[in-house]
């Protein structure tokens, strides 16, 4: 029982974020609500960790399953696509490698500008 | 014969919950047995699938009777994703100013590549708001390709491929352009590939795992606000 507690508290943010979706005219999906009403209960300390924990470790682990029946949902829209295909998997490969380059680059630069900037007024 | 298939598979609730999960397992155990990174369980799960149903012409909507309950948690799963942003954040008090402004010139760059490649191709607006999101984890991707009406298929391929793109470039990237900082490395990593990169972050490192892990849920809410504005501008 102490699963369907915990999942329950789940149901009623995943049933809001619906309502909010639904209520809030912005192109923001259902999901999102949901990891920030999440989040901000357990950083106000409004909801403990404990109390949906297990649940929601369960549900993280077993969540690649989930992508499956959508991405066999190509099959549907194949005849259309199937001459890009090849195009969209460049783009997603060269997209991947130059965001990780701007991403890293970025980050490192600005950690080694505050880092100069402690030690010199140190 | 086909209509009679179709009609057994069309009122069967299992079926397609079955062929899944079992074909989910199959890819799951394969990359395990050969270690091999193409063999992802969610490419070779969908893969099997669709094989399935095409030799045995079988309707997706068919398939989907069953399908969709293993779907139906997908949201909650992904609302559930906020314990691993609420537990990774101490780390990003530390560092928060390298971090944010570091994933937020990732999520932008990936909008400004996508736009660029969008010209180039000639990418109609549907196949432009597929692939916008292919840098963020797979729910959050996919439920924005939806939101803006994408093609959510082609969303989840595009994502898969560019995670396990960021799993297998990760290390030789990072010293091409010499990425040194552990924080920076899992940075990078995360933002351009999400979760399968996440898994190569952390053989790199603790740093670079926990970084990595922390620009999975970052990465994907300042996306819901950069598609905002750069579904608007193709």
């Amino acid at each position: 029982m102490k699963y369907i507690s915990q999942y329950l508290i789940i149901l009623i943010i995943g049933f809001i974020s619906e309502l909010l979706n639904a209520i809030i005219p912005a192109p923001i999906p259902t999901c999102i609500y949901g990891i920030v009403i999440l989040f901000f209960l357990l950083f106000t300390g409004l909801l403990k960790l404990d109390a949906i924990k297990d649940a929601a470790r369960f549900l993280i682990d077993i969540q690649p399953i989930m992508f499956v029946p959508a991405g066999v949902g190509l099959i549907v829209i194949w005849s259309e696509v199937k001459d890009s295909i090849i195009k969209y998997i460049i783009v997603c490969m060269v997209s991947t490698v130059i965001v990780m380059a701007v991403s890293g680059r970025v980050t490192q630069f600005i950690i080694r500008c505050t880092k100069k900037g402690g030690s010199s007024n140190e | 014969m086909n209509e009679t298939m179709n009609e057994i598979f069309l009122s069967s609730a299992y079926f397609g919950a079955a062929l899944t999960i079992g074909a989910f397992m199959f890819g799951r155990w394969l990359q395990k047995k050969t270690g091999f990174i193409l063999f992802n369980p969610i490419l070779v799960g969908l893969l099997i699938c669709i094989a399935f149903l095409k030799i045995f012409n079988i309707d997706y909507e068919a398939y989907n009777q069953g399908g969709k309950y293993v779907s139906y948690f997908l949201n909650l799963a992904t609302i559930s994703l906020a314990i691993l942003l609420y537990e990774q954040f101490e780390a990003l008090k530390k560092n928060y100013l390298a971090i944010l402004l570091g994933i937020l010139s990732g999520v932008l760059t990936t909008g400004l590549t996508l736009l660029i490649f969008a010209i180039i191709f000639k990418f109609s607006h549907t196949e432009y708001v597929t692939l916008l999101p292919h840098a963020i984890t797979t729910a959050m991707g996919m439920a924005l390709a939806e939101q803006y009406e994408g093609y959510v298929s082609i969303a989840v391929a595009g994502i898969v491929v560019s995670g396990i793109t960021g799993n297998v470039v990760a290390v030789p990237v990072c010293r091409l352009f010499r990425i040194t900082e552990p924080v920076a490395r899992g940075i990078g990593i995360g933002t351009a590939s999400h979760a399968l990169g996440t898994a190569k972050a952390l053989e790199m490192g603790e740093i670079e795992g926990a970084m990595s892990g922390l620009s999975i849920a970052v990465a994907g809410l300042m996306t819901v606000i950069t598609m905002a504005v750069f579904a608007g501008f193709y």
